[in-house]
């Protein structure tokens, strides 16, 4: 059966155009995915990511758990403070990126998932439990993103002015209209705001309560559709695009949460030992030098035509108006300003690896 | 939505406006809604031959790709270039200046596969 977020009657109201996503009814797109694109750059935007799956790990053995299951390192976090992490299979490849909350330091972690993958994680999680209670909490969570250079001003006038001085990756518990909520400074945008955990049956308020306090600031609703173009030209990953269950950490631009000396963990050994072995394949943003839009799966050929990888993620960026994409190449092709081909239908046209993040906060 | 009379229409949601035996073709009001913003368009060369309810071309929006289906069987005589330059028109104007190309048909039986007006009218309720 398809699933709806305590959102989903408003999305309607709103003029959403309603997709199946990840088995979620979920908004593609209100006004214009252009559009919202754009707000979300210069004003503010809010987005239902209620989908998402939420997994508690507690209890006296938490950390030891959290440790075991994820690549980061779950020692250095304090309460309050939020870590991007992978959790990571024995063959060394990722069953999902992850968010791991700390609210209480050894003993209460609280793990944001891919909606898609929430299952799948929480039965692998158990799977590999070192004593800790493990629970999936997402039936009860609605969450949602708030995000541009104005998401913060608007969280002030929502919870008052304690919450801006939230550190990036940090969050902080508060009650609100009765109901327990995480507000933590981070998000999938690149741009400021924050991502707000709240009661399932809270979230409608808060979500309507935005979007009235927001109309000062051109608040727009964001759909899917926007949600994915501005990661992409963060050059954020996507599960099921730059990372599955087969890939490498490193060789996704990963190693940076993946920390074999502080602690062991799943796979630890698989993941380190490809790395020393030398890795084939980098993970790339590159842009069209030709008018084309890169997609998903396309293959990339060099100048000489020879196949050297595939495209992981692509569109035509609202803020560049150019085609840009995210490519596993061969090592030798990784350089910035190295210039290869995608083959979109039957013709091979002209991109060029470059710098990442595609835009700078604010679409600049 | 504005469904004109006189055209003929494919479950793809392309228009067929025929004159004589020259079929001009383009997308309908209820396609331009649904892939949102058109940002590239690839259509075929003057010349081309097509065939009825195969790809002759690709439209592409921010977030998708889709094919757009021949209504006829024929050859190209004419191409819109104007919608590859200015993709926007075919939200804009899909059934006008947004048209993308003209088919010299080769045969009117073809028509008999195709929905007219009132048909598609149904058509596209049911799809929504």
């Amino acid at each position: 059966m398809i699933q709806k977020t305590p959102l989903h009657q408003n999305h309607i109201e709103l003029g959403a155009r309603m997709v199946e996503f990840a088995g979620w009814s979920m908004p593609i797109q209100y006004k214009g995915l252009r559009e919202e694109h754009m707000c979300t750059r210069t004003q503010v935007g809010i987005f239902d990511v209620s989908h998402m799956g939420e997994i508690r790990i507690s209890g006296e053995r938490a950390e030891e758990t959290a440790e075991w299951l994820t690549s980061n390192y779950v020692g250095r976090l304090e309460n309050g403070q939020a870590q991007y992490s992978l959790l990571t299979n024995e063959n060394g490849g990722i069953v999902d990126d992850v968010i791991v909350y700390c609210v209480e330091k050894g003993k209460d972690y609280f793990i944001c998932v891919n909606a898609s993958n929430t299952n799948k994680d929480f039965a692998w999680m158990q799977e590999h439990n070192k004593g800790a209670k493990i629970s999936n909490e997402s039936p009860f969570w609605g969450q949602i993103a708030v995000q541009g250079p104005k998401a913060m001003d608007l969280i002030e006038d929502i919870f008052g002015e304690e919450v801006k001085k939230i550190p990036s990756f940090y969050f902080s518990n508060t009650q609100w209209q009765g109901a327990h909520c995480m507000i933590a400074r981070t998000g999938y945008t690149g741009e400021d705001g924050c991502e707000i955990f709240i009661s399932a049956e809270k979230a409608l308020l808060l979500w309507k309560t935005l979007l009235e306090q927001g109309a000062k600031y051109h608040i727009q609703p964001i759909g899917l559709g926007a949600r994915d173009t501005l990661r992409t030209e963060m050059k954020y990953s996507l599960y099921g695009h730059e990372i599955d269950d087969h890939r490498n950490p490193y060789e996704a631009g990963l190693g940076w949460v993946v920390k074999p000396q502080q602690k062991d963990f799943i796979g630890k050994n698989k993941i380190v030992a490809k790395k020393e072995e030398g890795l084939k394949n980098k993970l790339v943003g590159f842009k069209m030098l030709d008018k084309a839009i890169p997609r998903q799966e396309y293959k990339v050929f060099s100048l000489e035509e020879n196949e050297i990888g595939f495209v992981t993620s692509g569109t035509m960026s609202p803020c560049l108006n150019e085609g840009i994409g995210i490519a596993y190449v061969l090592q030798e092709f990784a350089d910035e300003g190295t210039e290869f081909l995608i083959q979109i239908r039957q013709k091979k046209w002209k991109a060029q690896v470059v710098k990442t993040p595609f835009v700078k906060p604010g679409g600049a | 939505m504005h469904v004109p009379e006189e055209n003929y229409y494919t479950k793809d949601h392309e228009w067929a406006q025929v004159d004589e035996n020259v079929v001009t073709v383009g997308i309908t009001e209820y396609a331009q809604d649904s892939l949102g913003e058109v940002v590239y368009v690839e259509l075929p060369e003057e010349g081309q031959k097509v065939t009825q309810n195969e790809s002759f071309g690709v439209i592409e929006s921010v977030k998708a790709v889709s094919d757009l289906v021949a209504p006829v069987s024929g050859t190209v005589i004419e191409v819109n270039t104007g919608i590859i330059d200015e993709p926007g028109l075919l939200n804009d104007d899909p059934m006008n200046n947004g048209w993308m190309i003209r088919i010299e048909m080769d045969t009117e039986k073809e028509l008999a596969n195709l929905m007219r007006a009132p048909e598609y009218r149904k058509f596209i309720e049911k799809s929504q």
